[in-house]
């Protein structure tokens, strides 16, 4: 099984540690992956995305052009990419930031107000970490027990209310993913 | 019978290519006599530079490394950052120095490298044959200024002394000339003086020597000299432009 | 080996290069590969080791001269347009015979070109760089891991035949994140008895040089520099196959051009095209025996660059213009996607029936 996901968002809303949260996941998990960040001299506000493959076979080529697992968090990211989904694939989209629906309807979509949550619940600046709950749990692309181990590889363990705080997120997301 | 001339230790007995009233020769010996006199010829290495004395590589005792044009001080800079119990020098012309090689001259005076520069300035490009240097002086004839350096077109020389004096790296910044035996005994104690800083750790040493090129200049030896006195001298004046350490010798 | 960790692939480089024993590192800041300097000037202070930031791409080059003439393993990166500035320093180093590592993260040229990744300086690499009869070992990575492992190699090669050995990257191998082993064990360290070390009055000055104006010495210099080049191509080229044996269509890409590639070969074998895939891993030397005995089998060769064809001259060249060559490029920072390169295979595959 391969699992091709890009996550969109603006520069400083945690697009790239989404993903490699999701990296982590896959190394421990034994998985064959990889993260490939785009970069450019935009170092906050611009738009930003990653790709991230997870297999049980050797990833070829690390650009996700057509992904299983669209997470779109902001509008020019679903613009920019909706089409690109394969038919069947999965939109995560944080529907407080994106004010218009998915036209496509050969795809799953799920509509998570993760910016609206994370206000609303304390979790303010992680609505990635919400969203992301969501991912894990509808996409299935790392097991929910391997959740802890993977925030330990991106929080460090010494910061337990930070570490704490993320995987309440995570759970939230989880929760809402109807 | 009593030894009156030999050679220093730190010199090969490979015949020097130099013309004749070349001050390379001098300036050579001034370097290879303090070496010997700190004892120190076994740990030193010498970088070589592009230009008349590029072949110091063979005429110097100690572990040598030819750079290319200009770059002597940021191959002295990897040598002594690899090995710094030893003692780095380069020796440079005003061409290599002054002008493809500004860049690495002054920031390895910024860094406070803690290297020994040889400069000699001579007013023009040896090798190639006499073009106009950096340190040509205003109205200088030479073969690329043929009616004379017009400073309103191609500028003024560099002061390399009186420039790197004023970054804070720099440890110890002195002008030297070999014209008479009072200044080249002067030339000869403060190149020992800035091998002994580095080997004090004190950082980055410069001696600017003040020489001549009859054969460029189209001089005989001796009105070279003359013209050292009247035209270089003046522009460049001799003395200490920086000594870190002044009040603490 | 230790356990498996994940590591962008610059900082991989740095890592290994650490692992490989390098304690000197120069460099100048230039994006896509800034991150091996952060990586060292953060790592080098802790383990005794020296990382300068040089006031110039030619003044590291000159630091890494310095330092490699001092018979220390040292390195320097940097990105496709401080590499033409380093170029005099290579050719130099390549003319005094000194070994050491110098990483290339390619982005897209001429000029300023771009940031975005690129394979625009393969001719660069291959041929030199700089001026003068002279080659460097050019190593091709197409993972984080080969990213540690062949820096780990290339510290050894460019000792063990006295050259300079560069890294060829790009900016997505440089970018991305895999899961690397980083090996546990200290290297070993060729004796270098040539180093500038102080005679310490025991021995005749050691010097390194590469003038001679003498024209006959410079003739046997180069020659005998050839000769060991030469030892070099029988000895050290590296490539991979994949599903050529039975391969009518070959595709010829190195690092991310490769794992392009790979996709369009998997994609074209589900179509009933016999595809395969061959990739130096030594771009100097160039794998051309192993290329030209598969062009004894293989019916059509298609070059896969991100560059306006470049590689498909040495694969010409490889295979005496023996079969049909093609190429499947993009250029300036895109990258050609698997689909391209399918179509390419496809359309390579019907003009043989």
């Amino acid at each position: 099984m391969t699992k091709n996901i890009l996550i969109a968002g603006f520069g400083g809303q945690g697009v790239l540690f989404t993903g490699k949260f999701i990296a982590y996941g896959a190394l421990i998990e034994g998985k064959e992956l990889s993260w490939l960040p785009s970069y450019g001299p935009e170092m906050r506000g611009g738009t930003c995305n990653c790709s991230v493959i997870v297999s049980d076979e050797p990833v070829g080529s690390p650009i996700v052009n057509e992904p299983d697992v669209l997470i779109a968090m902001n509008r020019p990211s679903l613009d920019k990419f909706e089409d690109a989904v394969v038919p069947g694939g999965d939109i995560y989209i944080d529907s407080s930031l994106v004010d218009r629906e998915v036209r496509r309807t050969d795809v799953n979509v799920h509509y998570i107000p993760a910016t609206r949550l994370s206000t609303e619940r304390g979790f303010d600046g992680i609505a990635n970490m919400i969203l992301l709950g969501s991912v894990i749990k509808g996409s299935g692309v790392i097991k929910e027990e391997t959740i802890p181990a993977a925030m330990s590889k991106v929080v460090s363990a010494k910061r337990q209310n930070l570490f704490d705080f993320n995987i309440r997120a995570l759970a939230l997301g989880a929760e809402v993913l109807e | 019978m009593a030894v009156v001339f030999e050679r220093p230790h730190a010199l090969t007995d490979v015949p020097m290519h130099y013309c004749p009233g070349c001050g390379h020769g001098i300036i050579h010996r001034l370097v290879a006599e303090a070496i010997d006199s700190l004892g120190i010829e076994g740990k030193t290495i010498g970088v070589a530079s592009v230009g008349c004395s590029v072949f110091s590589y063979n005429y110097f005792n100690t572990d040598m490394v030819q750079a290319a044009h200009g770059r002597a001080p940021a191959v002295a800079t990897g040598v002594k950052r690899a090995n710094p119990e030893n003692v780095v020098f380069t020796y440079q012309g005003d061409g290599d120095l002054a002008a493809i090689g500004t860049a690495e001259t002054v920031h390895a005076a910024a860094r406070g490298e803690n290297i020994t520069i040889i400069f000699v300035n001579n007013a023009i490009y040896g090798m190639t044959g006499g073009q106009m240097a950096p340190t040509s002086l205003p109205g200088q004839i030479t073969q690329t200024s043929p009616y004379g350096r017009d400073v309103n077109t191609v500028g003024y020389p560099v002061k390399v002394s009186e420039m790197l004096s004023q970054l804070d790296g720099a440890a110890y910044i002195e002008r030297v000339a070999i014209n008479n035996t009072k200044n080249i005994r002067a030339a000869a104690k403060a190149i020992k003086k800035a091998f002994t800083y580095q080997t004090e750790g004190k950082g980055f040493t410069l001696i600017e020597v003040v020489s001549t090129c009859p054969t460029n200049w189209g001089l005989t030896p001796e009105k070279a000299m003359g013209w050292l006195e009247e035209n270089m001298l003046p522009y460049y004046p001799l003395g200490v432009y920086k000594d870190k350490y002044a009040d603490k010798n | 080996m230790a356990e498996k960790v994940l590591m962008k692939g610059n900082e991989a480089i740095a890592e290994a290069a650490i692992a490989a024993g390098c304690r000197h590192y120069f460099g100048y800041p230039i994006t896509p590969q800034t991150e091996i300097a952060a990586y060292m000037a953060k790592r080098m202070p802790k383990i005794g080791g020296v990382f300068l930031q040089a006031e110039s791409e030619v003044s590291a080059v000159n630091m890494v001269i310095g330092a490699a003439s001092a018979g220390v393993r040292v390195m320097t990166s940097s990105s496709s347009p401080g590499i033409s500035l380093k170029s005099e320093g290579l050719s130099y180093m390549a003319g005094c015979d000194l070994p050491a590592l110098i990483v290339n993260v390619q982005r897209g040229g001429p000029g300023l070109g771009g940031i975005q990744p690129s394979q625009s300086d393969y001719f660069q690499a291959t041929r030199g760089g700089g001026h003068g009869d002279y080659h460097m070992l050019v190593l091709a990575p197409n993972s984080v891991q080969e990213m540690a492992q062949l820096t780990i190699q290339g510290f050894a090669l460019a000792e063990k035949y006295r050259m300079p050995c560069m890294l060829l990257a790009d900016g997505t191998m440089g970018q991305m994140m895999e899961p690397v082993e980083l090996p546990d064990s200290a290297p070993e360290m060729a004796e270098k008895p040539w180093a500038l070390t102080g005679t310490g009055l025991s021995r005749k000055h050691n010097i390194i040089n590469s003038l001679s104006l003498t024209p006959d010495e410079l003739e046997r210099w180069n020659i005998d520099r050839y000769a060991r080049y030469a030892k070099v191509e029988a000895d050290e080229v590296m490539y991979e196959e994949y599903l050529t044996e039975d391969a009518d269509v070959c595709v010829v890409g190195y690092g991310i051009a490769a794992r392009v590639a790979r996709n369009a070969v998997n994609a074209a074998r589900a179509k009933g095209i016999k595809a395969g895939m061959f990739r130096p891993i030594t771009l100097w030397p160039f794998p051309k025996a192993a290329l030209n005995k598969l062009a004894t089998t293989c019916r059509a060769f298609i070059s896969v660059e991100l560059s306006m064809g470049q590689l498909i001259e040495d694969v010409e060249l490889a295979i005496r213009c023996s079969r049909p060559v093609t190429l499947c490029n993009r250029t300036g920072g895109m990258i050609p996607s698997p689909e391209q390169v399918l179509a390419s295979i496809e359309e390579a595959a019907a003009k043989l029936n």
